[in-house]
């Protein structure tokens, strides 16, 4: 017979008269998501109902051009990789590279050697406020085009050069979410663990980390989101990805008629993927909150 | 200082360290106006992303459904395209759209250049952002708090002027800082459509003087003082606002 | 203080009639009537969820009803053509979590009203609002911010807060369950003063020997009706309802 029950008891009530409305909030983002795929497909069709009337011989509808150009964006040139599906390995392979040193890095940031700490600390400051074409630019131009190891002359591809560049700042903000999360377990975790004598890599290895996996995983999806959004950034260091080659079809048809539903393909590629992943994101971050 | 720029150019003559582009008047007078158009790109962007937040946090408590779907569809667009996709579609897309204007000499050219299109798809860009955050610092002020404004007489304007906006300007000055820093970074892209700001004029540099990396490491170092500044005026405006006992 | 035509303080000042109010498909309220004489001290006490907090909101216009009615001064507060500034001069309300604004000081947190919603001048709203500090016992506190104090304090400067109003009927509740047991002293004090000042007060309330003290009449309610109600003296040894008992068995 608290007022904390009393109180539990008539937010209850309020949000049970507030279900309505949330399940219409719920139905809403899908709502969302289609008006936008038809404002992706407006252009498209309007400009395709133009072109079919003044089409003439020889010239093809724009709709019969985006099929023609589709796999080629999607998939690069024949017996080449390129395209989306460049785009995709390579937010793979930046995320693989970035989490892999980011936690190492993150790791380095609560270490108890205070020149460790600071050096983590300093190298998570700079990759995480240095502008990604920036770092992406850095990578591309110093490192060789290919490294002789054993005698043996590796051929470095700019994909691959790309993805490191990538990783950088993925690493940094990787680093970040491990310092954030070890320092959101409670000190008494910490005291409990040390209490039955476990080494502090023990402790960190066995008890603190498992702990702090479900809190990561959001904020590490949202990153890697932002990375995925961030790989047309190669094509401006000459990466055959999918901005590259809709940029090289443009060039191929000089076609005017041709530029808004090409780039609106473009953009709607990248949301059909981005956005689902956002979604579960969002969905994962109020199903973690809740148990936490 | 010209000594000081003399020094340079020996350290350039005995030690190979290229540091052309600040003993080298043109050079340093090109690279100061690259970096004054990237300061200016990322004060008119800030201004008008806030703007967009404020308006779109706005439309998002109207009571019109097809308006909030607007605005959600809006924000759901801008945050799940790539920010370089989005700068094309503006410059390239829709930019040949707008009508020419005829200059001082005569020649028809775009009413919009690069840097008013850049400027715009990244306003929009991280317009989108603010309202989310805007948003939610305002539906972060507890509705009991709201409701003592109510049971006082406060009118819905008086309880919004008076008590929400106040305490949500508080609330969402952290990730208002985050998206900021971000946006400035974005600026960069800006490059690909030939804006002439710090990294264009730097790679312009870089590739007529071959000081690769000296130019680089100059370039990363301005955008962390950019940066830099940005984030500690952020903070200072967060002191100054700090209410003693409230938020932690 | 403009009044109803029709309405003079003897008649109750506070008049509830068969209200019903629901959230969604929760009953909260199943018809509750009550009546409040001017100077008079209503105390409602009853099980957690009995819909006390609800009706106190009614009253304030806060919430509003699906049946019944309720006149203030004899005006209908569900009317829809009633001006809620009216009411809200009339009718003050205290809260449990007291809900001071944490961006002003106490002194600003009792000012603001007055000034923006009753226009009065800033001179006499101040000084009028220092007196009120000083009657809540805290002079000395007009310039922390409601982070600085504690909760005690807090909900004096609520108090305070409403006071400035200078309302007819104040409305408390449940203002000392958020409190630690030390400081619901001083609020609870707070509270007698205004009673014996001759404010009509409607508490809700969990401390039943406060109730017993100053009430003038008591209600109980259970499950959003009212089971019994009566002046303490009666109340508190002769309750009739197995539902009253019971309760009182619990709490005292």
């Amino acid at each position: 017979m608290t007022s904390l029950e009393a109180c539990v008891r008539e937010s209850k009530a309020r949000i049970s008269a507030a279900a309505s409305g949330e399940r219409f909030a719920s139905a809403f983002t899908p709502t969302a998501a289609f008006v936008i795929l038809v404002a992706c497909a407006i252009p498209i069709l309007t400009l395709e109902a133009r072109a079919q009337l003044q089409s003439t011989v020889g010239t093809q509808s724009v709709l019969q051009s985006l099929i023609k150009w589709f796999p080629l964006i999607l998939f690069g040139p024949p017996r080449e990789f390129g395209g989306f599906a460049l785009n995709i390995a390579v937010s793979f392979l930046a995320m693989a590279l970035g989490t892999a040193v980011g936690i190492v890095l993150g790791l380095g940031q609560i270490s108890i050697h205070r020149p460790l700490r600071n050096l983590a600390w300093a190298l998570t400051q700079f990759f995480r406020n240095a502008p990604w074409l920036v770092l992406l630019f850095f990578v591309m131009l110093l490192t060789p085009f290919q490294i002789r190891l054993f005698g043996f002359s590796i051929p470095l591809p700019g994909w691959l050069k790309a993805s490191v560049g990538l990783s950088l700042p993925i690493m940094a903000n990787m680093s970040e979410i491990v310092r954030g999360a070890v320092n959101s377990i409670p000190t008494a975790q910490w005291e409990s663990a040390e209490s039955l004598a476990f080494t502090r890599l023990q402790t960190l290895w066995r008890i603190i980390l498992p702990q702090c996996v479900r809190r990561m995983i959001p904020p590490w999806m949202n990153w890697y989101a932002i990375l995925t959004m961030a790989t047309p950034l190669i094509s401006i260091v000459g990466v055959n990805d999918a901005m590259t080659l809709t940029q090289d079809a443009l060039s191929a048809e000089q076609r005017t008629d041709l530029l808004m539903p090409m780039y609106s393909l473009l953009l709607a590629l990248f949301f059909l993927y981005c956005y689902p992943i956002a979604r579960w994101t969002l969905w994962l971050e109020r199903k973690y909150a809740v148990k936490i | 200082m010209d000594s000081f720029w003399e020094f340079l150019r020996h350290v350039h003559d005995a030690y190979g360290i290229n540091l052309v582009h600040f003993y080298d008047s043109f050079e340093r007078g090109r690279l100061l106006k690259g970096m004054l158009t990237t300061l200016q790109l990322s004060v008119l962007c800030i201004g008008l992303s806030i703007l967009i937040g404020i308006f779109g946090a706005w439309l998002q408590g109207s009571r019109f459904r097809v308006l909030k779907t607007l605005v959600q569809a809006y924000i759901q667009f801008f945050r799940n395209t790539p920010p370089l996709v989005q700068m094309f579609f503006f410059y390239f897309a829709l930019g040949p759209l707008m009508p020419r204007v005829v200059n001082d000499y005569g020649i028809a050219q775009p009413m919009l250049g690069s840097f008013a299109w850049a400027m715009i798809s990244l306003s929009f860009f991280a317009g989108a952002f603010n309202i989310e955050i805007f948003r939610s610092g305002i539906d972060a002020v507890q509705s009991a708090t709201v409701e003592a404004a109510d049971a006082l007489g406060f009118s819905r304007w008086q309880a919004y002027r008076y008590v929400i906006l106040p305490l949500a300007v508080r609330i969402c000055l952290p990730a208002l800082n985050n998206n900021l820093v971000n946006l400035v970074k974005t600026t960069t892209q800006a490059y690909a459509i030939a804006v002439p700001e710090t990294l264009f004029v730097a790679s312009q540099i870089w590739s007529d003087r071959i000081n690769v990396l000296e130019m680089m490491i100059t370039l990363l170092l301005f955008y962390l003082f950019l940066v830099g500044i940005l984030v500690w005026g952020m903070i200072r405006l967060e002191r100054a606002l700090a209410i003693p006992g409230f938020g932690r | 203080m403009q009044a109803n035509a029709a309405w003079t303080p003897d008649q109750p000042i506070v008049s509830v009639r068969d209200v019903h109010k629901s959230y969604g498909k929760v009953e909260v309220l199943k018809g509750v009537s009550l009546d409040v004489r001017k100077g008079e001290v209503v105390c409602i006490i009853g099980p957690s969820g009995s819909g006390k907090s609800t009706l106190l909101r009614c009253i304030n216009a806060l919430v509003g009803i699906d049946k019944g009615s309720i006149l203030v001064e004899g005006q209908e507060v569900h009317d829809p053509k009633l001006d809620k500034l009216e009411l809200r001069k009339k009718v003050s309300m205290v809260f449990q979590q007291y809900n001071l604004f944490p961006h002003k000081t106490a002194l600003e947190n009792v000012m603001m009203a007055p000034i923006l919603v009753l226009k009065r001048p800033k001179e006499e709203v101040e000084a009028q609002a220092r007196r009120l500090i000083k009657k809540v016992r805290l002079e000395g506190k007009e310039n922390s911010y409601p982070g600085e104090l504690s909760g005690g304090q807090q909900q004096r400067v609520a108090i305070a807060r409403s006071l400035a109003m200078t309302p007819d009927v104040m409305l408390f509740d449940e203002v000392t369950s958020a409190l630690d047991p030390e400081t619901v002293k001083e609020v609870l004090s707070t509270i007698r003063e205004l009673a014996d000042d001759g404010m009509t007060c409607i508490l809700v309330t969990h401390e039943m020997g406060f109730a017993r003290e100053v009430g003038d009449h008591i209600y109980f309610t259970e499950k959003g009706v009212i089971v019994e109600h009566g002046p303490p003296a009666t109340f508190f040894k002769e309750a009739r309802d197995p539902r009253t008992r019971e309760f009182l068995s619990q709490i005292l």
